[in-house]
This record gives C-alpha cells, sequence and structure tokens, in this order.
C-alpha cells in the first residue's frame, strides 16, 4: 500500500498513457464497423467472410501482433502506434460483426414505413435503423472496451508505457504491491469506462431504460 | 535494419539448428502445447460443472455471469506476473493464471449450452420419466455440446495466449523466441516466434471449430 501512495504520479502517468492507446481504437472499431458492417450484410457472401475472417483474427494472441505490425507498417517495435492499430483490429473483429447482427434485427417493415414516410436512405439510416440498432451496437462496444483496455498492458513487455509497465516493473524488481495496484487500476479502468458507456446509452437511447440490455 | 526483417525471420525458420535440440521448435511447440491443454483440462474440472449445473437449475446465473464479466476486465500479464511474484518460478504460477483466465469462456459454454436446449423438448424428457440427471446427460448436453466446446475453443485461444507471456516469467513455451529476440535485439527472430505461436493458435482454433460442427447433432442448427 506504501508503494502506491508513493508512487500515485507514476501510476497517474501510466494511466494516462494507457488511455491514449486505449480509446482511439474503442472509437475507431465502432466508427469503422458502422459502415463496414453495412456492406457485409448487403452481400451474403461477404457477411459469412466477414465472419470467419473475425473469428480467425480473434484467433490471433496480441503479443505475436504487437511484434509483426512493426515490420508491417514501419513503426518502431515501442511504438504506442502499434499497439492502437493492433486493437482497432481486435476491436473490428468483434465489433462487425456485432453490429451487422444489429443491423440485420431492425424489422424491414419498420424500415419500410420509414420509407413509405419520406425518409431519404441518408436519413433513415440516422433517424431510424442507426437508433433501433443502438442497443445492440452498444452491448458491443461495452466488450470491445473492456478487452481493449485489459490488452494494451501486453505492450508493458515490449517496453511501450501503459499501466502494463508495473506488471514488468514489479516483477523485475519484486515489488507485489506495484503489480497488485496494475491490476486494479486497469480492472478500474475497465468498468469505469464500461459504466460511462451503460450511461452514455441510457442519455442517447432513453426509450430502452429498463428493458433488457443486448448484451452478446 | 538492413533487410526485411520478414526474410531475415524465414531464414530464421528454414535453420534446421531450430527444429533440434532442447530449445528447438519442436520441444518448445510441445511445451506450449502441453500448457495449453492443462490449463484447460483443470478449467475444465472446475468450471464445466458449475456451468452445467447454473444452466440446469437455473440459479446462481446472475453470479456466475457477473465473475465471467469480471475476470474480463482482469489483465492477464498482469496475473501472471503477480502469481510468479507469489508462488516463484515454476508451473504452478503460470497454470494459476491459465486457469483463472480460462474459467470465464468454460463457465459460459457450459451453462449457455444447457440454457439452449429448447424448454418445450426439457419437459418432454421430463414427462416421459427421465430423472433430472438423464435429462442433463442425455438431452441437455448432446443438444448444447456446439455450444461446450464453443467455450474450450475460448478458454483455448485465451490460454494459448497467455502461455506465451508465460515465457516473460520463465516458463517455456513458444514465447521463449519473442523476449530472446527482445532481449537481444534480434528482431526477425521475434517475428518467427510470432508466426509460429499465430500458426498454433490457428490450427488449435481451426480443429475445435471443426469440432463444434461435428458435434451438432443431426436435425439441429450448427451453432
Amino acid at each position: 500500500m506504501s508503494w502506491v501512495l508513493d508512487n500515485l504520479d507514476v501510476i497517474a502517468g501510466y494511466t494516462g498513457a494507457h488511455l491514449v492507446q486505449a480509446l482511439p481504437p474503442i472509437l475507431l472499431a465502432f466508427v469503422l464497423s458502422l459502415p463496414l458492417a453495412k456492406l457485409a450484410n448487403s452481400r451474403g457472401w461477404l457477411r459469412t467472410g466477414v465472419t470467419t475472417t473475425s473469428g480467425l483474427m480473434y484467433a490471433i494472441p496480441s503479443l505475436p501482433l504487437f511484434v509483426l505490425l512493426p515490420g508491417l507498417i514501419g513503426t518502431g517495435v515501442r511504438s504506442p502506434l502499434n499497439i492502437v492499430v493492433a486493437l482497432t483490429l481486435y476491436g473490428l473483429a468483434l465489433m462487425v460483426p456485432t453490429a451487422s447482427d444489429g443491423f440485420r434485427s431492425v424489422s424491414r417493415d419498420v424500415l419500410g414505413s420509414a420509407t413509405a414516410q419520406g425518409y431519404a436512405p441518408g436519413a433513415r439510416f440516422w433517424q431510424v435503423e442507426l437508433p433501433l440498432a443502438g442497443p445492440v451496437l452498444l452491448g458491443g462496444v461495452r466488450v470491445v472496451a473492456v478487452s481493449t483496455i485489459s490488452l494494451v498492458t501486453v505492450g508493458g513487455v515490449l517496453g511501450v508505457p501503459s499501466l502494463g509497465m508495473l506488471f514488468v516493473d514489479g516483477v523485475r524488481r519484486g515489488i507485489a504491491a506495484e503489480i497488485a495496484a496494475g491490476i486494479v487500476a486497469t480492472a478500474v479502468l475497465a468498468l469505469l469506462t464500461d459504466a460511462l458507456l451503460v450511461l452514455l446509452g441510457r442519455v442517447l437511447m432513453p426509450w430502452h431504460r429498463g428493458r433488457k440490455e443486448g448484451r452478446s | 535494419m538492413n533487410e526485411n526483417p520478414f526474410v531475415g525471420a524465414l531464414e530464421w525458420l528454414a535453420d534446421p539448428m531450430r527444429w533440434s535440440g532442447p530449445a528447438g521448435i519442436p520441444v518448445r511447440a510441445v511445451e506450449h502445447l502441453g500448457y495449453t491443454a492443462l490449463g484447460v483440462l483443470v478449467a475444465a474440472l472446475i468450471a464445466v460443472p458449475i456451468g452445467l449445473y447454473v444452466g440446469h437449475t437455473g440459479r446462481f446465473k446472475g453470479l456466475a455471469i457477473g465473475a465471467a464479466g469480471v475476470a474480463r476486465a482482469l489483465p492477464t500479464l498482469g496475473l501472471v506476473t503477480l502469481f510468479a511474484l507469489l508462488v516463484g518460478i515454476g508451473l504452478t504460477a503460470p497454470l494459476l493464471s491459465f486457469v483463472i483466465l480460462a474459467i470465464p469462456s468454460l463457465l459460459a459454454g457450459a451453462y449457455s449450452a444447457v440454457e439452449s436446449a429448447d424448454p418445450a423438448t426439457v419437459d418432454a424428457a421430463r414427462a416421459q420419466g427421465m430423472t433430472e440427471w438423464q435429462i442433463l446427460t442425455r438431452v441437455e448436453i448432446p443438444l448444447g455440446m456446439p455450444l461446450l466446446i464453443g467455450g474450450v475453443r475460448g478458454a483455448t485461444v485465451q490460454v494459448v495466449a497467455t502461455a506465451m507471456l508465460a515465457a516473460y516469467v520463465g516458463s517455456g513455451g513458444l514465447g521463449r523466441y519473442i523476449f530472446q529476440g527482445l532481449g537481444s535485439q534480434d528482431y526477425p527472430q521475434m517475428i518467427a516466434g510470432s508466426l509460429l505461436v499465430i500458426v498454433l493458435a490457428l490450427v488449435l482454433d481451426l480443429a475445435l471449430l471443426l469440432l463444434q460442427r461435428v458435434t451438432a447433432p443431426r436435425g439441429t442448427a450448427a451453432a
């Protein structure tokens, strides 16, 4: 405990670096998954392909991917950019099939009535289809957020600064409290982000409150 | 780097020296598979009976889902390093983290497998005079087998990845090549080690996917 109190500034610094690597992938995975899922839903074979690729992508352990990316995109082994790109790929692997399911769950009749009422295709997407798919999308983003925040720590073994450095440094110096602090900080960060997403969902989708959540 | 690191990695892999001896690729791969099998097996012995119980009775379901959610937020590397420090170098520390990380998928797979059985089918079995045990073993488990294997698949993917991190705290397995390469700034070796782990993970995943398809009972749609 005294280690934690003496090193609050270190923990705060790593938490900041952690968020810088975790938030872009979560946001990017969400934003990119929408057009990709729409595209996948437009062709049957594409949808099967996307589902298969996502499954395989998810089976690839994170550390080897962190190691391969610098050779593929020309960054340094210790660059946080590798982590961001790799975690965006994982996020997409989780999010695209979820978003695809979410859009498919919107009833064709509802979309048909919206068109009959005079919605243009763009307005129909933003004002009808996206909000109705919202709860499923939220469920997907929550899973992506929690797993992304946890995976950022793996970069620590390569020397990319994040809360994972507390594990690397703790095991090297034999300070169990430092590792425990890292575990707690990462879990709290993940659970706080999750709670924030739930709150955001309540604000953006007030009609959904109190009903069962579309958790996958 | 003067040459393409991927060419270097292929040269590293093509060297016959790498494929023999106590630190050779076959030995490391078998170590890696052994850790994975042991971790998933021990976790299954704990999680599957609990999952089947939760699924069959519907009791403690919220607790099981909550525990799985919290476990997903736990950083793998944190558990591996913490146990290494507390328990010491050896197989116990990594095994403990494998088991903890494999339990959520196995638990979820087991209870969703049992839950997936159509309630009408389960009632029909009960009306025919089957005991609860018979309903579980002859109706619910066979029908949910693909989901159960799906849980094993998720756990395996998780443990294969964690087994690599275990090399960081002194265990064997394919992760060794990555950390040795990191220590000696040998990027091609790191790539070679990464490719080996990726191949192993994909082969295991595809094998279990196949098993999932094969175990789907005839007459039901594959999960």
